[in-house]
Formats: structure tokens, sequence, C-alpha cells
């Protein structure tokens, strides 16, 4: 099985230069998401690993071949629309041997494939009807399934659950979850739905503007965000970012962010390299780790970080769970997620306090956003 | 039985509503100008029609509008079988078949070449794709007679002047631009995912285009046959300059049956000709126009 490398890949379009000395590289049998707002380059890269677009600079290596001037058939390449591109004029059947038909297999082989795919997805009582008489669901299933009769070792997801309902759209993670482990196969897949990456991933690459801001797994991407585009990106809500003056006292390395007065106790916060007295720094709270209510800081035992009291601008109810938007006194807002069940709602105008865990802070450098 | 009167009672309603609608001043203005403009083709059809009908004894009489007295087929024969143009006596009929015999060679020709062009100019990366279809799109628009003298010796040094194929192969490249074209804005609405998808499966140019483009192409296939048979079951110039004696099309002939006439003009035989020439594109439109239709339509949102 092969890994995947991008070798210091430049992308132009014409004089607009979108993406420069762009490094990655994909592991072997790794689910990769590349995962980023619209626009940032992640379908530019997806198209260019694929062959569909060209490379101004670098080169792509696939399994220790240099791909990058091959043809996107001759790349050992499969991949997945988002409209998912099914050949309106043929059947299900003919949209899974296409493909196959092209490579001049024998035909038990074609047939054999096909049989294969379509007991994998369950789609066998399509196999005779056109892509116009199939559900959103089931024309996702046939694309899969003309990606899969391939037996290549790498696949290629351009946002293919984007089109799907928000219940399909959970099955058919799922359901590509399951593939992947089944078949043990390298995925690229691109989104910039941060559930699906979160939930999919082995590992995630965050893309903004043509550049890779970090590549590492779920867990790493949420818990220690490389720079401020990262933190805020991955989330939901999006990460508390508040400014603030760093002191240093009896009680350790803090931070005060001026409109509320609070300290944030930094004492917790493993530093790579630890600011100075007087400098600015941003703070990250996420809403999911605050602690409502006074009783709430007797349940931290000391470990509070933070501590604030401020009235509420509005809230959102999601079902099991409330977020409560705080006016953060300089015109901001600080959002709070807390399960409803053991809170009352607070209603607009009402003071709250709210406690934070001192070991959940991200710290990053105001100048250069990254994380310190 | 109260409520079969209760619909009817709401239909005239509906009724008296609609014609209280229909009964103002700009759609009398509008009325009167279609029914001039319909009666501007109309009536000289009509004569055409009636007078093809009618015996030389009641022409003579020169009342135009009238219908025939006597009904005869006797022009229609004539002008199929016996008419003369020029020098033969074969009537329209030979030129009906040598109009086919043009016909097919031209659309094969012609859809076929401009169909693929067109789907390189719309689904390749072709350099230059955005110049050439500048100059295609020039020459759609440059007229017949100016390139006619160049293209005679053109089609001479090939060999085949005065034969079928030299009006077939001249139609064919006057058209091509144009069918070039269409063909191409029409490819240009398949989805790019779709030929992406191709593209990973086969990458085979003529594979995608026969297996994938081309069976989407019924809508748009039937508005450029149209187009083309009526465009060269029509022609006069260039059948009257690349056809040769005995390889004029029908239309040639026509006008040369009009125009020399020995002795008596028989203007019944003229107008069953210009009838039997008219005929087949009508056939044509007729049988298909539907598709027509859709097929424009289909084409301007999405094939």
């Amino acid at each position: 099985m092969p890994d995947i490398e991008f070798n210091n890949i430049q992308k132009s379009f014409g004089r607009l230069t979108v993406m420069r000395d762009l490094n990655l590289h994909v592991e072997d049998g790794e689910f990769l998401v590349l995962l980023g707002p619209s626009g940032c380059g992640k379908t530019t890269l997806l198209n260019m690993l694929a062959g569909l677009q060209d490379v101004t600079d670098g080169s792509i290596v696939i399994g220790g071949h240099d791909v990058t001037d091959r043809d996107p058939k001759d790349r050992g390449l499969a991949m997945v629309f988002q409209s998912y591109a099914l050949y309106p004029t043929k059947t299900v059947r003919g949209n899974l041997k296409f493909g196959l038909s092209a490579q001049k297999l024998d035909r038990a082989e074609i047939d054999r494939r096909v049989e294969w795919a379509v007991n994998l997805l369950q789609i066998d009582e399509l196999l005779d009807r056109k892509p116009a008489q199939l559900s959103g669901g089931q024309r996702q299933r046939v694309a899969i399934g003309r990606a899969l009769v391939k037996n290549v070792d790498v696949f290629l997801f351009d946002e293919p659950l984007s089109n799907l309902d928000a219940k399909l759209r959970a099955e058919m993670r799922l359901e590509i979850k399951k593939l992947h482990h089944e078949l043990a196969k390298t995925i690229v897949f691109v989104t910039h739905d941060q559930v699906e990456a979160m939930t999919m991933a082995t590992r995630v690459a965050v893309m903004n503007a043509g550049v890779i801001q970090q590549v590492g797994t779920p867990d790493e991407i949420y818990e220690r965000p490389a720079n401020l585009f990262v933190a805020r990106f991955i989330g939901s809500p999006a990460m508390n970012t508040l400014n603030a003056t760093v002191v240093r006292d009896g009680g350790g390395i803090g931070a005060v962010h001026a409109p509320t007065g609070t300290r944030a106790d930094l004492s917790a916060y493993a530093f790579s390299s630890e600011p100075k007295e007087g400098d600015t720094v941003v703070i990250g709270l996420r809403p999911e780790h605050f602690s409502v209510g006074c009783e709430a800081a007797k349940a931290l035992n000391g470990a509070s970080g933070a501590r604030f009291s401020l009235p509420v601008r509005y809230t959102e109810k999601t079902g099991s769970d409330v977020t409560a938007f705080l006016d953060s006194g300089d015109g901001g807002l600080i959002a709070v997620r807390f399960d409803h069940k053991h809170h009352h709602v607070p209603k607009p105008g009402e003071k709250v306090e709210i406690h934070y865990p001192k070991d959940r802070f991200d710290v990053f450098d105001t100048g250069s956003e990254k994380r310190i | 039985m109260t409520v079969s009167v209760e619909t009817a009672g709401m239909a005239a309603t509906v009724q008296k509503a609609r014609r209280r609608k229909r009964i103002r001043g700009s759609s009398i203005a509008i009325m009167v100008f279609l029914t001039m403009c319909a009666a501007f083709v109309s009536v000289p059809l009509y004569v055409v029609i009636v007078t093809s009908f009618k015996t030389m004894d009641q022409i003579a009489l020169g009342e135009v509008l009238s219908l025939p007295t006597e009904w005869t087929l006797e022009p229609w024969r004539k002008a199929w079988f016996e008419v003369c143009a020029g020098m033969t006596c074969e009537g329209v009929s030979h030129g009906f078949w040598v109009s086919l015999k043009i016909l097919f060679p031209s659309l094969i020709l012609s859809i076929g070449i401009s169909s693929v062009t067109g789907y390189a100019l719309a689904l390749w990366k072709i350099r230059w794709a955005g110049t050439f279809l500048f100059i295609l799109f020039l020459c759609a628009f440059v007229p017949f007679q100016i390139i006619m003298i160049p293209l005679v010796v053109l089609v001479s040094s090939l060999g085949v002047y005065g034969t079928i194929w030299a009006v077939a192969i001249v139609h064919s490249i006057l058209a091509m631009p144009l069918l070039t074209l269409i063909f191409r804005n029409f490819y240009k609405d398949v989805p790019e995912e779709i030929i992406n998808a191709a593209i990973m499966d086969c990458g085979s140019f003529w594979k995608i285009f026969f297996e994938i483009i081309l069976p989407m192409s019924a809508n748009i296939m039937i508005v450029v046959l149209i187009l083309m048979i009526t465009t060269v079951w029509n022609d006069y110039l260039i059948g009257l300059i690349f056809g040769g004696v005995g390889t004029q099309p029908m239309t040639v002939i026509l006008a040369n049956t009009v125009i020399t006439s020995f002795g008596e003009v028989q203007y019944n035989v003229d107008m069953a000709a210009a009838l039997l020439t008219a005929i087949p594109p009508l056939v044509v439109y007729f049988a298909v126009g539907k598709f027509f239709v859709q097929g424009i339509t289909a084409g301007a949102i999405k094939g």
C-alpha cells in the first residue's frame, strides 16, 4: 500500500499564486481529512493529487513513484465527487463497469468486482436503474461503489456528504468509516465540516488560504491548536479568544483580561516559550469547558483558573445543552455551553458566575497568532 | 346535478373573466399585427397551392384567389416527371434524388465533425481554445459570397468539382463554425465533475465521447439535424455553383424550370414544382418539431 507525498507544491492560476511551498505526507492506510473553509485550496490540492489540475511547481509522489506528470487514470486512484458525477445515461451497472471496461479487464473479473462492491454497499436492487431514479443516498452509494470496483489503494473524497440531509450524512459518515476499517486503504477526504473531520479522520490537515495550518490527530487539533485560526475553526460554538496582558507575581504567571479585570491563572499551562511581564497574548477558552455557578467553583476544587461574573446577552438551546452568550464588557461575547439539566437556563440580563479550569487554557502570541 | 350546475356556472365566470381580459386595446393591436404577418406569408402560399390544382384555362381568367373550378393533379404529375429544366426534361424528381444524395453526406460530415470539435473545445483543456472559439465565431459570420471564388478553386483542386461530393463538402465546411459553436455551448453545460469522473475512470478521448457524451446529446442532435436539413435542402447558391450537369439539387432544377419555359408559361406546373421542393423540410419539421422546441429549451437550461 502506498503513502502520498506532496513536495514543495506551488499552484498558480495565471499570475495569482494560491499555494506556495506546501508539504504534506499522508501515511499508508491513513484516513486524512483536509479541512478548511470554502476557498482555502483543499479541493485544488485534491484535484492536483488526482491529476485533474496541473501542479505549477513541486512534485507529488504516490507509493514511491513520482506521478506529477502522469495522467489521472494512471495514478492508481479512485475519486468520489461532491455531486456524485454519475453518468446520467448509464444504468448503475453501467456506471460501475465503465472504468473497468476501459482498463480492458476480462468480463469475469469485471463481474466479480461489481458483485463484490454491490454486496458490500447493498445496492443490488438498484443495478438496472438510471441515476435519475435514485435518491441522494443511493447515488452516493453508487458513487462510492464506482470508486471501490477499481480496486486501487488510494481513495479520494471531495466533500461527498455535503449534498445529503443531516440524518443520511451521519449514516454515510459511519459507513465510510467502516469501509476504511474493512478495506484498510489510504483515504484523502476533503470537507469543510469539522464534525466529519473529527469523527472520521485518523489525522486532520487544517488548511487556510492555501497554507496547511496544522496536521494532527483530531484530539491534537482540538486540544492543542497550533494557532488562532485552528483554535477558532475547530469546535462549535467557536473558542472564545480574549486579549490579555501577561502578569508575573507571587502566584506565578497569569494574564489579565482588561475589560472584565479577570486574571487567568496560567500556572498550569505548559508554555513552549514563557512570555515576559507585560506581553500581550490571546487566551483561548472553550465554551464547553466552563462550569457555571458558585457550586461549580467548589467542584473544581481550587483548580479554577479564571472566574467571570457577567450578564447574559442571549441564550441558544440545542436539545441537550444550552449555549449562553455573556457580555464580555468590551462589546464582545463569551460563549458558554452547559448541560441544561443541571442548571436553570439563565435569562437575558441575568448575571452568571462562570469558572474555567486552569489546565484547559490555550495561549497564543498576539502578533504571530501562534501557540506559545 | 347541483354540482354540475355549479361547475358550469364557475366555468362561465372564468370564461367571462378571461374574455374581459382579452379585449384590451393593446391586445387588439397585437392581434391585428400578427394577423397581417400571418397573411403576408399565407396569402401567397394559398395562391401557390390553389394554382397548382387549377387547369391552365382557369388560370388564364386571372382570378388568382378563387378556388379551382375543376381540381386536377395533372400539374403535379408533370412537375414531378416531365417538366424541362434547361436541356433535360426529367421533371423535378431527378433533382429530388440528387438533393437527397447531397443531404446525407452533408449531414454525416458536418454533424460528425462538429460534434467532436465542440466536445473537444468544451470539455478538454485545449491550448488556445479561446482563440479558436473567437475565430470560429468570426467565421460563422463571413458571408459565403465573399469566399465563393477561392472555394471554387479549392474544390476543383481537390478534383471533386461538379460532383455531389463538392456540394456536400462545401455545405459541411460552411456549417462547421456555427455547428461547432452550438455543440460547444451545449457540452459546456455538462457538469465538470462528470467529465472529471470519466477522465479518472478511463481518460480516452473517444471512449468518453461515444459512451458518456454522445448518449447525452439527443436533444441537441435533433436541433442541429433540423437546422442542417433545412439549410442544405433549401440552399440554391452552393448547389448552383458547385453542382455540375446532372448533380444539381432540386432548388436549382426548380429555378431552371421556372426561368426557362418554352412557349406558354405553365403556372400550375411551376407552382406544383415549387411545392414539391418545399415539402421535404416541412415533413421533417412536422415529424420532429416537438423535439426541436424541447431541444432548444433543454439546451438553454441544461442537458
